[in-house]
């Protein structure tokens, strides 16, 4: 595996990773251009730190004219005159969106009704509530609530982990994401079984037989003559070798 | 219906046959309806401990194959009222217990009896799976040293993924740790787990504490199960553990080494 990692890198000068990065929106209600700059140097001047090099997309899906006219260019000065750079609109008419892309601004699809944007500025309950039963799409999470026993393995299958209770020796825990034990642990943990090396173990107490997280293991001979034994740990890969962190 | 009851450890020679005739005798005598049944066929033993060997006609298996009824089967215990024993067969072997002979015979038991306790051959295979599937509650008997205490574990393990109540998806069966041959001195001088190493690996609720005694072998050599002899250290203990089993709270003896001093020996005597 460390060799197909090198190999790839010896090849290509970057490489593509989704992540998330959180992006402030500037929901405009209406665009006078002089008001407009007034309000925004108050809120630049409150929160300085704020603003600043943070992307910013502007939202036009709360303008209280939807086909109000815009331009674009002379809101980027003002923008720009307060240290505040926009990336992108957000919804908007075909004109707005035009427009933008002339300024050389990102236009974003707008917000599905209920994904957790305002409708306004006022709150308005009436549409937060059906927002609520729409679930996160948070990764399964399989909790195991009585002890563990020598000869009993649970696989949490693209999932975490979770044990409120011992975990003997000759117990097996797997799974695919993090493993949580805060009971003692005696028995084996194999987090990251697929081969996720962001992966962790987490436990009150480690008297484990064996750790390891996306393949790369310690043997309880290892862990005893460390001073982590008995302890409160996490265990992670870095730099393929698993290194333990008291908590 | 009966309580069902399993004696059970994985580990062979820890005292399950004498801790099931030491606790269906203590059941019998403070009153309760008691059946106990060998399950160990094959390797027959209950019937030597309870004193009955030469009066087994028809066994546990007899009457899973309906050879014979369980009137018939049945030995009434010579030194107790309320007390029956149902030999295992000597020359039979374990898959002649089938799941639903088995549950057949518990079932007619079941009405006749307030208490019925199985006695689980070691290990973890048909016999000892049998022993404990229809199981209400278990007792786990073990020793204080390494290997019988993961043996327990194990068997822990099945008792609450392979029997019926788990099948059933119904309240667990309950689990009781006894822990018998407990010898204070060793445990002081660390030769020994003590019973808080034994409980914090095991982590469920302690029946009891028997200690190492001369008495308990005397007693399985005549086949007089130990809990008559109510002199004995053992004896009290077996007493203990089955009022602790019928919902009294009775404070654990046998754990402390006893002082050297006179007269804590002469106040040991009498508590």
């Amino acid at each position: 595996m460390t060799q197909a990692q090198n190999s790839a890198s010896d090849q290509s000068t970057f490489r593509v990773r989704a992540t998330f990065a959180p992006l402030t929106h500037l929901e405009l209600t209406n665009f006078e251009p002089g008001r407009f700059e007034r309000e925004l140097e108050e809120k630049a001047q409150q929160a300085p730190m704020f603003f600043r090099e943070s992307p910013l997309v502007l939202s036009l899906e709360r303008l209280a004219d939807p086909d109000l006219e815009i331009d674009f260019a002379q809101l980027l000065d003002i923008c720009q005159r307060q240290g505040i750079k926009p990336i992108a609109i957000r919804g908007g008419n075909l004109v707005h969106q035009t427009a933008a892309r002339g300024v050389g601004l990102l236009v974003l699809p707008a917000n599905k009704p209920h994904s957790g944007a305002e409708p306004a500025l006022e709150p308005a309950p009436k549409v937060e509530a059906p927002a609520a039963p729409e679930p996160a799409p948070a990764r399964l999470t399989k909790l195991i609530d009585h002890p563990v026993r020598s000869g009993q393995q649970i696989y949490a299958a693209g999932a975490d982990l979770i044990v409120t209770a011992p975990v003997s020796a000759g117990a097996e825990l797997l799974a695919d994401g993090h493993i949580h034990v805060y009971g003692p642990l005696r028995g084996r943990a194999l987090a990251g079984v697929l081969g996720n090396t962001e992966a962790r173990i987490f436990c009150r107490s480690l008297e484990a037989e064996l750790v390891s997280i996306a393949g790369q293991y310690k043997i309880s001979e290892d862990l005893q003559n460390g001073s982590e034994w008995r302890k409160s740990v996490q265990i992670m890969l870095r730099e393929d070798r698993l290194v333990l962190e008291p908590i | 219906m009966a309580r069902i009851i399993t004696v059970t450890s994985g580990k062979g020679g820890v005292g399950k046959t004498t801790t099931s005739a030491s606790i269906a005798t203590g059941l019998a005598l403070r009153g309760h309806k008691t059946a106990v049944i060998d399950f160990d066929v094959g390797l027959r033993n209950l019937d030597l401990i309870m004193n009955c060997e030469r009066r087994v006609v028809y066994d546990f298996v007899n009457v899973i194959n309906q050879e014979a009824n369980l009137t018939q089967a049945l030995i009434k215990d010579k030194h107790c009222d309320n007390l029956w024993i149902l030999p295992a067969s000597q020359t039979r072997d374990k898959d002649a217990l089938t799941k639903e002979g088995v549950e057949r015979v518990l079932n007619e038991l079941s009405e006749r009896v307030d208490y019925i306790i199985c006695d689980s051959p070691a290990g973890i295979e048909h016999g000892a799976f049998m022993a404990m599937y229809f199981a209400d509650e278990a007792i786990v008997v073990t020793n204080p040293e390494v290997s019988s205490v993961r043996d327990s574990d194990r068997i822990l393990g099945i008792l609450q993924s392979k029997s019926r109540r788990s099948e059933l998806e119904q309240e667990p069966i309950k689990e009781h740790l006894l822990l018998t041959r407990y010898n204070p001195e060793r445990v002081a001088k660390g030769e020994m787990l003590g019973v808080q190493d034994v409980q914090e690996i095991l982590s469920i609720e302690l029946l009891g504490v028997i200690p190492e005694s001369k008495a308990v072998l005397t007693a399985s050599n005549q086949g007089i199960p130990v809990i008559h002899d109510d002199k004995s250290d053992a004896g009290q203990a077996y007493a203990d553990a089955v009022a602790r089993l019928l919902g009294e709270t009775v404070e654990q003896r046998f754990i402390e080494a006893p002082k050297k001093g006179f007269l804590k020996r002469m106040f040991r005597g009498n508590t």
